[in-house]
C-alpha cells in the first residue's frame, strides 16, 4: 500500500478561527490515498470542505490535526517541508477554478508558462521552443505566446493554466473545480484534455468538482464529501452504480438528464 | 393561446472600436402565454444580447438595426427608456445569473422585495404591502418568511438569494419573464431545487418565460420549446421533445453529445472542435461550417435558410435540403443507468 500510493492523507482535520471563541470545523477526520497515475475525484457541495482539503495538500493551510504523506514525507511538519521544499514545489502543481484571477493579467502567455521553470529549473528562462511545446500539449498554437490573458476566452485561459502547471513535469496535480465556470461544450473539451495529458504524462490527479457527470467520466476513484466529512469513497463505477450514503444519492439525482420525459416525471414526483 | 412576445427579423449590433459586432442576426421567435421558451447556446452566441435588446437594457453602443419587437401586441421597437420603465417589472421582468450582484447588500431582503412591490402599487397601504411581501416569499418557497424578511443577503445561501431575486422579479405580476442563466452559479443539488421551484411557480402563474442556458441538460425539464442559438442566429427551434429526440442541426448534435451522460462508456467525450466565430465579420456562408463535421461545399458559400421539419420544428442546415446526402444523428442510445 505504502509503495504505490503517492499521496496519503490521514485523519486530516482543519479548523478556521473566526472569532475568539467561534471556530468552524471545515474538514473533520478525512483520510484517503491517491495512487501513482490515478485520477481521484472529490465531490461535494460548496462549503463541504473540498477546497480546504486541496489547500492542505498544497501546504497553503496548515491542518489542525492529522498528517499528509507525500511520497512518504510528512509534509505538514515544518522541518520536513523545508528540507524537501524544492522537490515538493516542483512536483505538485495546482489549477484553480477562476483562471481570470489566477493568471497575472500583466504578463504575456509565454512568460506565464515560463515562470515556474525559470524559478525552479536552475537553468534560467526556458527557450521559446520549450514554451511552444508546452502550449502545443494543451492545444494552443504559437500565436498565443504574445497575447495577454484578457485576450483569451475562459477555456483558453484554463488551457494556459494547465500548461503552466505541467511545465515542471509534476507528479501530482490538484485541480480545484477547473471546469465549473466553463460552458458545457468547453467542459467536455477540457475533460478530454485532462484525460489525454494524464495518459501521456502519467501524473496523479486530484479533480475537485460539484458536478458528478464529468467526474463519472474522468475519475478512477471518487470520494464524496459532506459537511467536512468524507462520507463515501470507492471506485467511481461502484459509487455510481450503488451509492450507499443518502447524500450521494441526492447528488446523483440532482444531475440534470437531457431528456424531457424523464425530467418532467422527476418534477411530478417531487 | 395568446402570443405575448414576438420578434420579427430582429438584428442588433454593437458598434465598438474594432468594428461592428453583429450580436443578434435576423432572429424571429414567439413566446405564448404560459409557455417556457429556452434559448441554448455557448457563451458569446448572443443569447443574453437578444434578451437585453428586448428589455432595452443594452448600452448605448448597441443599436437595433432592423426588425420589430412586439410585446403583448404592442410594437415596442422604438420605445424610449421612459416608456420602457413603465413596462419593466409590470409587463416583463428579469432574473440574472448572479444573485449576489443583483441584490443590495445593505438592505434587508424584505425591504428589497417591498421596494419592488411599492413601485408597482404606489397607493397600497403599509399592512397590505407587508402581506404581499410575505406572500411572495412563500410563493418562492423561502421557509420561515417572518424571520427571513428582516435578514440581509449575506445571511442567505446562494439558492435562497436566487429565490429572493425571483420574488422581486414577480412583485409586479409580470406577464413575461426573462431568466438569464438563473442556476449557472449554483451547485448541482441547489440547481435542482431552484429549477423545481421555478417550474412550480411558472405553472401556477402561467407566465410566458424565456429561459437562457448553456446546458441542454438543465433545459430538458423546464422548457416547452427550445431554440438553439449559434453566432447570433437561431439555428434550430422546436418543441423540447423534437429538439431532444429528433435534433436535426449538427450543432445541436454537438451540444447534446458533449453531455457526459449521453456518452457513457465511451473513452472520449465527443466535442465540437474549435471556437465560435467572432461576430465582427461573420464568415460567409454558414457560420457553423468551420466546426461542422458534415459541412458540404455549399455551407461555405451560402447561408442555409430555415428548413421546416414539422409545424413547430425548424432548422437552418443544408443537410435538410433534398439534394443533401442523408446523415443520421450521431447520438447514441440513451442509457442513463439507474
Amino acid at each position: 500500500m505504502e509503495n504505490n500510493s503517492l499521496l496519503d492523507v490521514q485523519h486530516l482535520s482543519h479548523m478556521f478561527h473566526l472569532k475568539r471563541k467561534m471556530t468552524v470545523k471545515a474538514i473533520d477526520d478525512v483520510s484517503f490515498q491517491i495512487k501513482k497515475g490515478e485520477i481521484y475525484g472529490l465531490v461535494g457541495e460548496s462549503g463541504s470542505g473540498k477546497s480546504t482539503v486541496a489547500r492542505c495538500i498544497m501546504n497553503i493551510y496548515k491542518p489542525s490535526e492529522g498528517e499528509i504523506f507525500y511520497k512518504g514525507i510528512p509534509i505538514c511538519k515544518n522541518k520536513e517541508f523545508r528540507k524537501n521544499r524544492k522537490m515538493l514545489q516542483m512536483t505538485r502543481q495546482m489549477i484553480f477554478q477562476d483562471s481570470a484571477s489566477s493568471l497575472n493579467p500583466r504578463m504575456k502567455i509565454e512568460d506565464i508558462v515560463a515562470e515556474p521553470l525559470r524559478i525552479y529549473s536552475g537553468k534560467g528562462r526556458p527557450g521559446k521552443k520549450e514554451i511552444e511545446k508546452q502550449l502545443e500539449l494543451v492545444g494552443l498554437d504559437r500565436s498565443y505566446m504574445e497575447k495577454y490573458p484578457c485576450e483569451l476566452s475562459g477555456g483558453q485561459r484554463q488551457r494556459v493554466a494547465i500548461a503552466r502547471a505541467l511545465s515542471t513535469k509534476p507528479e501530482l496535480i490538484v485541480a480545484d473545480e477547473p471546469i465549473a465556470s466553463l460552458d458545457v461544450s468547453i467542459q467536455a473539451q477540457m475533460v478530454n484534455l485532462f484525460r489525454k495529458l494524464q495518459k501521456e504524462q502519467g501524473f496523479s490527479f486530484l479533480f475537485i468538482a460539484h458536478d458528478l457527470s464529468m467526474v463519472e467520466f474522468l475519475c478512477d476513484r471518487t470520494g464524496v464529501m459532506y459537511h467536512g466529512k468524507l462520507v463515501e469513497e470507492g471506485r467511481t463505477k461502484d459509487i455510481f452504480a450503488h451509492p450507499e450514503h443518502e447524500y450521494t444519492k441526492a447528488l446523483l439525482a440532482a444531475v440534470p438528464i437531457p431528456d424531457p420525459r424523464i425530467e418532467r416525471q422527476k418534477g411530478e414526483v417531487l | 393561446m395568446r402570443e405575448l412576445l414576438k420578434t420579427e427579423h430582429l438584428s442588433v449590433s454593437f458598434f465598438t472600436k474594432s468594428g461592428e459586432v453583429e450580436a443578434v442576426r435576423d432572429v424571429s421567435l414567439t413566446v405564448e402565454e404560459g409557455e417556457v421558451l429556452a434559448i441554448v447556446g455557448e457563451s458569446g452566441c448572443g443569447k443574453s444580447a437578444l434578451c437585453k435588446s428586448i428589455m432595452k437594457l443594452l448600452p448605448k453602443t448597441a443599436k437595433i438595426k432592423s426588425g420589430k419587437i412586439l410585446a403583448d401586441g404592442i410594437d415596442i421597437t422604438d420605445y424610449t427608456q421612459r416608456n420602457m420603465s413603465r413596462l419593466r417589472g409590470a409587463l416583463f421582468s428579469m432574473i440574472f445569473q448572479d444573485p449576489m450582484t443583483s441584490l443590495n447588500p445593505t438592505m434587508t431582503i424584505g425591504k428589497q422585495i417591498e421596494e419592488a412591490v411599492r413601485i408597482h402599487n404606489k397607493k397600497m397601504p403599509k399592512k397590505q404591502v407587508k402581506k404581499k411581501v410575505l406572500e411572495l416569499m412563500q410563493l418562492v418557497e423561502i421557509d420561515e418568511p417572518e424571520v427571513r424578511i428582516s435578514q440581509y443577503p449575506h445571511e442567505f445561501s446562494g439558492g435562497m438569494r436566487q429565490r429572493a431575486v425571483m420574488a422581486i422579479a414577480l412583485a409586479g405580476n409580470p406577464k413575461i419573464l426573462f431568466a438569464d442563466e438563473p442556476t449557472t452559479a449554483l451547485d448541482v443539488t441547489i440547481q435542482a431545487q431552484i429549477l423545481d421551484v421555478f417550474r412550480r411557480i411558472q405553472k401556477k402563474l402561467g407566465i410566458a418565460t424565456v429561459f437562457i442556458s448553456h446546458d441542454l441538460g438543465v433545459v430538458a425539464g423546464v422548457a416547452d420549446r427550445v431554440a438553439v442559438m449559434y453566432a447570433g442566429k437561431i439555428v434550430e427551434i422546436g418543441t423540447a421533445e423534437e429538439i431532444f429526440y429528433d435534433p436535426r442541426h449538427p450543432y445541436t448534435w454537438g451540444l447534446l453529445q458533449s453531455l457526459p451522460i449521453l456518452s457513457r462508456g465511451k473513452e472520449w467525450l465527443p466535442t465540437l472542435p474549435g471556437m465560435p466565430p467572432t461576430l465582427i465579420h461573420p464568415p460567409k456562408g454558414d457560420a457553423f461550417a468551420e466546426r461542422n463535421a458534415y459541412a458540404m461545399r455549399i455551407d461555405y458559400e451560402k447561408e442555409p435558410p430555415m428548413f421546416q421539419v414539422t409545424d413547430t420544428h425548424y432548422a437552418a442546415t443544408w443537410l435538410l435540403d433534398e439534394r443533401a446526402p442523408e446523415v443520421k444523428a450521431p447520438i447514441g442510445e440513451r442509457r442513463y443507468g439507474k
